[in-house]
């Protein structure tokens, strides 16, 4: 029995080829939930119970998964993302300040999205760029010795100037 | 395939004809400082200066000294340019073959460059890691066609136990023996066994196992392929987090190459050994990278650890007998079986072999990437070839083994960097984090940095790990915000040996090695925290409200 897409979202079919390139064995879900999270930017109910169906796993399982691994989220994010390195080399150089500063200056808890949609203020433990430490990501771009007034001036370019 | 048929003139740095080679580091340091625009600048500058056909702009991996980043090195001449931006394109090109330009010269005699020994990082900024032709040029691949042409799968093991290499994830079990048990463990029901290389990395504030896999995957690919071929194995997995997007892509594009070249897939090198490797991407979690967790994550599930025995090598990935091994353990492979494994132990100490590379940071002049030989002071890691702490502050400890490991003192500095002394002074050797903290950093608070680490980090399966991890962090924030008392005191302390002697796995039982070796180097400051709510770093902020459980 085939699963039914739940749209025609053509993002669907690359989902389906990942699960297809693994014969649909149980054993790809963490796969095929990396690439429903690439395609599609977080884990949609939806989406969770089309993967389950697909691999024939209980939806449960695979709840139990998708919460189990910090990369995955449930939550759509903000049109920008901002992830703070809270790893060692950054906390010693002070990366606590730098996400308090963000926090205050856009309204933002980490793990969440402003209001308005347009930050998404996320923490990651270390993304290995220690010898540049405190390192910020913005949109997927590594910013290393941050400080506080030089992260502020760049989100104001990259955020703040669209709204 | 002899080493010496391989070595290249001076002049011919590529064997392609160009005798001049500028080698862009395209790590992930560097990029983020904008050595791309660096590169393309080069290009431009050598295709105005007309220079195509004698010299060629490389991407490579990792040079080492990420703090003074973009850097680029002239292949061959030992120059290397630090903090270069793409206006200094046309007088780097211009001096080629001249005098090098003063200005950018990273000073080649420093003790950053002249007390490293490379072994694991030996083509890490010389090769380009995207390209097999210069992986083969290197030596890429001898060591493998050595050891299916000349030697049994009995000797590649006996090679690796004479070498003395010892498991560079952190608990630093030998080699040699993990891998003849193995060897001789009965396949699985379907004839398998498996080799699984562990990338997951999950120190925060380690990137050796990255830096490896983005300057040089081949050598870690041609190590597992010695592996399996040793073991009996003829699939791997490499576990990699999904946090390293470069590392992934460097990896898919190296396997591809090795398999098109006939290194990796059926009958390699037109013998009878099979070897294929895939990737699995992991999702975050830190336990994942403890053996049986990771086993149950590339099985598909929530990956929580189980008891051993039984141990991965008997029982494993879908009940086939596994080999695990870190990045770094891999990639000293090839160079063991070209050199031979008396080569590799007539480095390092008596019980600890080789080198070590370690990930510099925190409150130190150089950060960036290093390998030494183990057995070397820490002193001689921290102000030589760290070059010390700047701004004038004062030294006050060295982190090592992350969250399972401890804060070493200035007391220690003098003692040399091996398995057993750094477990002795109550940290361990782990992964190779190695940051730096000097005076303005509270250890009562980096205690706590750790124990959230573990709390979070806690996969729930025991109840030591679990329950004892918040606990503790509780009794810590109370410390830090001044509203503990001296019995809080010994019940930290109790609870530390409780959580060590009754967790599952090694999360839990090495979570309290940050808080005791903080307590035993450093108790005067959880005493001033306590007894005159004061903190004499001036990081925690004492306040008489209500602790809130993180
Ligand atoms: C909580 C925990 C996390 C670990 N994380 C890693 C890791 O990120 N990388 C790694 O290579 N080993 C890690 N290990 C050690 C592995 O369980 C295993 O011992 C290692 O991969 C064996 O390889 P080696 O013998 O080459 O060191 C971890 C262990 C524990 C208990
Ligand atoms: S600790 Fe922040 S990049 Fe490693």
């Amino acid at each position: 029995m085939k699963a039914e897409r739940p749209s025609d979202d053509k993002r669907w079919r690359l989902v389906d080829a990942t699960m297809r390139r693994h014969g649909h064995e149980p054993n790809c879900l963490i796969e095929a939930l990396h690439t429903v999270q690439e395609s599609f930017g977080y884990l949609e109910k939806d989406a969770l119970r089309y993967v389950a169906l697909s691999l024939r796993v209980p939806l449960s399982k695979v709840y139990g998964v998708a919460t189990f691994y910090h990369f995955f989220s449930m939550k759509p994010q903000g049109k920008h993302t901002c992830v703070v390195c809270m790893g060692t080399a950054c906390y010693i150089k002070g990366a606590q300040n730098l996400l308090d500063s963000v926090r205050s200056r856009m309204v933002v808890e980490p793990g969440d999205t402003t209001s308005d949609g347009q930050l998404s203020l996320l923490t990651a433990r270390c993304v290995g760029s220690c010898g540049l430490a405190p390192a910020v990501v913005i949109d997927n771009k590594v910013l290393g010795n941050v400080t506080e007034s030089r992260l502020s001036e760049t989100l104001g370019r990259s955020v703040e100037h669209e709204l | 395939m002899s080493s010496e048929g391989s070595v290249e003139g001076a002049a011919d740095p590529g064997g392609d004809g160009k005798t001049h080679s500028l080698n862009v580091c395209v790590a992930a340091g560097c990029l983020s400082s904008g050595s791309e625009k660096v590169k393309v600048a080069l290009e431009d500058a050598v295709k105005s200066h007309g220079l195509e056909h004698e010299c060629k702009v490389k991407g490579v991996g990792c040079l080492g000294l990420c703090s003074k980043g973009p850097l680029v090195s002239v292949e061959k001449e030992n120059v290397v340019y630090q903090d270069v931006e793409p206006g200094d394109a046309a007088e780097i090109v211009e001096s080629l073959g001249k005098e090098a330009v003063t200005r950018l010269k990273c000073d080649m005699e420093s003790p950053f460059f002249t007390r490293q020994t490379k072994i694991v990082l030996e083509n890490c900024g010389i090769i380009d890691p995207e390209r097999i032709e210069d992986y083969l040029a290197a030596d890429g691949y001898e060591a493998l066609s050595k050891a299916l042409t000349q030697l049994t799968p009995h000797d590649v093991v006996d090679q690796i136990s004479k070498s003395g290499l010892r498991g560079r994830g952190g608990a630093g079990y030998p080699t040699g023996l993990k891998w003849s048990t193995i060897a001789k463990s009965v396949p699985d029901s379907t004839g398998r066994k498996f080799v699984i290389c562990n990338a997951d990395e999950g120190d925060p504030g380690a990137f050796m196992d990255r830096s490896v896999l983005e300057s040089d995957p081949f050598r870690v690919l041609e190590g597992m392929a010695i592996a399996g071929y040793a073991t009996g194995a003829s699939q791997g997995y490499i576990y990699v987090r999904a946090e390293y997007p470069l590392a992934v892509k460097r990896l898919r594009t190296a396997i591809r190459q090795a398999e098109k070249s006939g290194y990796l897939g059926a009958n390699i090198l037109d013998t009878t050994f099979s070897f294929r490797i895939d990737i699995r991407l992991g999702a975050g979690a830190f336990v994942c990278g403890e053996e049986t967790a990771l086993i149950a994550s590339i099985e598909g599930k929530r990956g929580t650890p189980r008891p051993r025995p039984p141990y991965p090598a008997e029982h494993g990935l879908w009940g086939a007998p596994t080999l695990i091994n870190n990045v770094e353990t891999y990639a000293n492979v090839p160079a063991i079986i070209r050199h031979g494994g008396e080569w590799f132990a007539s480095r390092g100490t008596e019980k600890s072999k080789g080198t070590k590379v370690f990930a510099l940071a925190g409150r130190v002049r150089n950060t960036g990437l290093i390998e030494v030989p183990i057995g070397i002071t820490l002193r001689e890691v921290v102000f030589d070839i760290g070059g010390g702490v700047p701004d004038g502050k004062k030294f006050k400890a060295v982190q090592t083994g992350g969250p399972s490991g401890g804060c070493i003192p200035a007391e220690h500095l003098d003692m040399p960097v091996d398995y057993e002394t750094l477990s002795r002074v109550g940290s361990m050797m782990g992964s190779g984090g190695m940051i730096v903290a000097d005076e303005t950093s509270c250890m009562v608070d980096v205690a706590k940095f750790f124990m959230e680490f573990c709390m979070s980090e806690s996969c729930g399966k025991c109840i030591p790990c679990r329950v004892g991890t918040a606990q503790m962090y509780d009794l810590l924030c109370k410390i830090t915000s001044g509203q503990a008392s001296m019995q809080d005191l010994d019940l930290l302390i109790e609870l530390c040996d409780m959580v060590k002697s009754t967790s599952l796995c090694g999360l839990g039982q090495s979570a309290p090695n940050p808080v005791l070796s903080t307590l035993r180097y450093f108790r005067s400051e959880y005493e001033e925290h306590i007894l005159n709510k004061r903190c004499p770093a001036g990081v925690c902020k004492m306040s008489n409200e209500v602790v809130h459980n993180g």
